[in-house]
């Protein structure tokens, strides 16, 4: 090869390498769809919840022939895997390689916690319907990471806790799943259940995935207390309802259990063990409001089962999202001003059938329903609500101030009144 | 042809001219990376990076001793959290949490050693296992420091670090230091003796070698260069959760070491590029992306046992011959 030959040649690669390497870096122009980033997990320990989040925000964008504020919406669906380094991972390919507008998703509150951490470096707005962890609408507050249609972990105990007062307990008993969802579920039940006279006689704290819960029944069943309060997500729930029932404490103690525990991911799946079972929680498939009732009733038709938490929050979660866009003009580009949107909108139409608004903390305000499980017609249970506590506060009764003085609810602290 | 071969000719530290070329060329085109690479394809190369660090030091054990641990994940995390909670909680500067959570991972890796090195083979094997169970045990139950299931966040990077090029050039030039070091440990009269345990522990032994104690050191060698990863994670994703000391980390670490190839050192790169780049491009496409790097996995055991570089490796050596 002569040489001018060679630089020819070398010249041409070098050009057509640079022009590859163009419309990499180069980020996406400014109109166009909005893309937004969906983390799911689809594999791992939270797979079927995963599944439920992702027809939430399907069932929504079906409804609104995917345009939000005016604008076509690209959905890029991302697996976290139930695992926070999967998860960042995920996040970091869906801000930079897929240049999205906003992510929203992710179930356990440690996959929930990593983005959230990665996105204050950001700025993109983050929106978490599902994940609890206190501290995020509480002490460790992001801007940027917002709970639209989500709730904090102990913002439904506290009002439990009063309930439980009023029916007349005067010693219960909790058992709970040994991590900080629960810790956080169970501290405020505790601690409006003990500072209003009640007394917690034990509490138990057992490791994620129980096979066997016999050793806890057989001393909850010793302890002779009033109601027992269970804290169980996933398939632990599903275990507990079925060994309460079987050891025979149903018969003789009611059962009080975090909204989770009754949600119907895990009741659709068990027979008569789950009647009657107590729960507070913002949503209530079976509530009666026409609202509630028709969305319960177009999901049901779609995807053969009764919605749970995980398909209504997401839904309602890009239902917030939209309300703000349109608010906008679909401008999500201005991040400064979607988050300041976004924060401002109170949402109305969702299938809560009531206003519900952001606090200054940027937690939602919800009316929390007492509910209890009951057999429908047909034959399938859901949850129906028995008693309202209007506009929850996550904060309960407690002025704000003074709560983020004691420390986040944890095994060690869970706000327990000595007596 | 013959000064080619020749050993004895002008040597940079033990390594040939040609070699010394080759590496400088492999670190060159990497440096040059970030200027064609998007952020988040710069990230995935860090990331790389840092997993090759991690699973060439379980290749000192596993190609060089003849013990493949299945602690190392333990003993990399702790050096994540370790330097995560330094930082994040005490305050310390990065590089004083660094420097705590490669002693804290070398500490951690010594214990094991005293425990592990009797044994060999599936037992090794088991025990690492236990004792990296143990310590993925304690991240998930010591709530009050280690955050439990939420884990820990900080800000662990240095202010010049922040951009991904400037700390992806850094963790380049940290992986060049630590497998320059790593690939003159396994070649000293040290790193020999290793591999005559390796081939015959009796033998090494009835010539006067005490092998516990080489066994020890090589143990502990390797788990400074995992906790050096370990560290260098933190710093990468200011961030730390039980998963990352959890088993699956451990046979993450020991797969790209496999995949690689066991006994070639800088294979773990390869390996660890390999499993990140399917893990990224497959789980874009299907949500069964396990499934399809188990199959990987089984076909590269089948076809290519002695990993991709030991692959290539005989596959040259036949077509020069």
């Amino acid at each position: 090869m002569d040489r001018r030959v060679f630089l020819k040649t070398s010249t041409a690669a070098v050009a057509a390498a640079s022009v590859c390497a163009v419309p990499w870096r180069s980020a996406q122009a400014q109109a166009g769809p909005i893309k937004i980033g969906l983390l799911a997990p689809l594999t791992g320990v939270v797979a079927s919840g995963g599944k439920e989040m992702v027809e939430g925000v399907q069932f929504y964008l079906d409804q609104v022939n995917g345009e939000m504020g005016g604008r076509k919406v690209e959905l890029v669906t991302e697996d976290d895997a139930s695992n926070p380094d999967t998860a960042l991972q995920k996040a970091r390919r869906l801000v930079e390689q897929g240049n999205c507008h906003m992510l929203i998703g992710d179930l356990l509150a440690n996959t929930g916690l990593a983005v959230a951490n990665y996105v204050k470096g950001t700025g993109t707005p983050y929106f978490i319907p599902i994940i609890a962890a206190d501290d995020l609408t509480q002490r460790a507050r992001i801007k940027n990471v917002i709970r639209v249609a989500g709730y904090s972990a102990s913002a439904f105990t506290h009002p439990l806790g009063d309930w439980a007062l009023k029916q007349g307990y005067k010693k219960i008993a909790t058992i709970s799943q040994d991590y900080t969802f629960g810790h956080e579920q169970c501290g405020g039940l505790a601690q409006v259940f003990t500072e209003g006279g009640g007394e917690i006689a034990q509490q138990f704290w057992h490791p994620l995935n129980t096979a066997d819960f016999s050793p806890y029944l057989g001393q909850l069943a010793e302890l002779k207390v009033d109601a027992i309060f269970a804290m169980e997500t996933g398939a632990d729930s599903t275990r507990f309802v079925q060994q309460f029932a079987a050891f025979g404490l149903k018969a003789k103690t009611p059962l009080l259990m975090a909204m989770n525990g009754t949600d119907q991911s895990v009741i659709r799946t068990i027979g008569d063990d789950v009647e009657g079972i107590i729960s507070p929680a913002h949503f209530a498939e079976g509530s009666d409001n026409p609202v509630t009732q028709k969305f319960e009733k177009e999901y049901e038709a779609k995807y053969g089962k009764i919605p749970s938490l995980y398909g209504f929050s997401m839904y309602s979660g890009m239902m917030w999202i939209d309300a703000a866009l349109k608010k906008m003009g679909g401008k999500v580009e201005d991040r400064d001003a979607f988050i300041d949107t976004v924060l401002k909108t109170e949402l109305d139409g969702s299938p809560l059938g009531k206003t519900v608004k952001l606090d200054a903390f940027g937690n939602p305000i919800y009316d929390v329903y007492i509910r209890k499980v009951v057999k429908r017609a047909d034959g399938k249970f859901w949850n129906v609500p028995i008693q309202t506590y209007p506009e929850v506060s996550q904060f309960w009764k407690y002025d704000p101030e003074t709560y983020l003085k004691q420390p986040p609810y944890s095994r060690t602290f869970q706000g327990i009144k000595k007596a | 042809m013959t000064t080619l071969l020749s050993p004895n000719r002008s040597q940079l530290a033990g390594m040939s001219g040609r070699a010394t070329i080759i590496a400088g060329l492999i670190v060159a085109v990497a440096a040059c990376m970030p200027l064609l690479l998007s952020n988040y394809q710069v990230g995935l190369a860090t990331e790389v990076l840092i997993f090759g660090i991690l699973a060439m030091s379980l290749d000192i054990l596993a190609g060089f001793a003849g013990r493949t641990s299945l602690g190392h994940g333990a003993i990399f995390g702790v050096s994540t959290y370790v330097v995560v909670y330094c930082a994040a909680q005490t305050g310390l500067p990065p590089a004083a949490a660094f420097t705590f959570g490669v002693l804290a991972a070398t500490t951690v890796a010594s214990v094991f050693a005293l425990l592990a090195v009797r044994t060999s083979g599936v037992y090794f094997l088991l025990l690492t296992l236990a004792l990296g169970m143990i310590v993925w045990g304690i991240c998930l139950r010591w709530t009050e420091v280690t955050g439990g299931e939420n884990g820990m966040r900080g800000d662990v990077r240095p202010a010049m670090l922040l951009s991904h090029s400037a700390f992806y050039w850094a963790v380049l030039g940290c992986s060049a230091i630590v497998s320059f070091a790593m690939w003159r440990f396994v070649r000293s009269p040290f790193g020999l003796t290793l591999r005559g345990i390796r081939d015959s522990e009796s033998r090494m032994r009835s010539l006067g070698y005490n092998v516990p104690l080489h066994l020890f050191i090589g143990f502990t060698v390797s788990g400074f260069f995992a906790g050096v990863a370990g560290a260098l994670y933190a710093m990468f994703n200011s961030f730390v959760s039980p998963s990352t000391v959890a088993l699956a980390q451990s046979v993450e670490g020991v797969l790209m070491m496999i995949a690689g190839g066991v006994g070639t050192l800088f294979g773990a790169f390869v390996g660890a590029a390999a499993i990140i780049a399917l893990e990224n491009v497959v789980s874009a496409y299907t949500e069964r992306w396990q499934m399809v790097l188990g199959i990987t996995f089984v076909l590269i055991m089948i076809f290519a046992p002695e990993g991709i570089i030991g692959k290539l490796r005989t596959i040259l050596s036949r077509q020069l011959r």
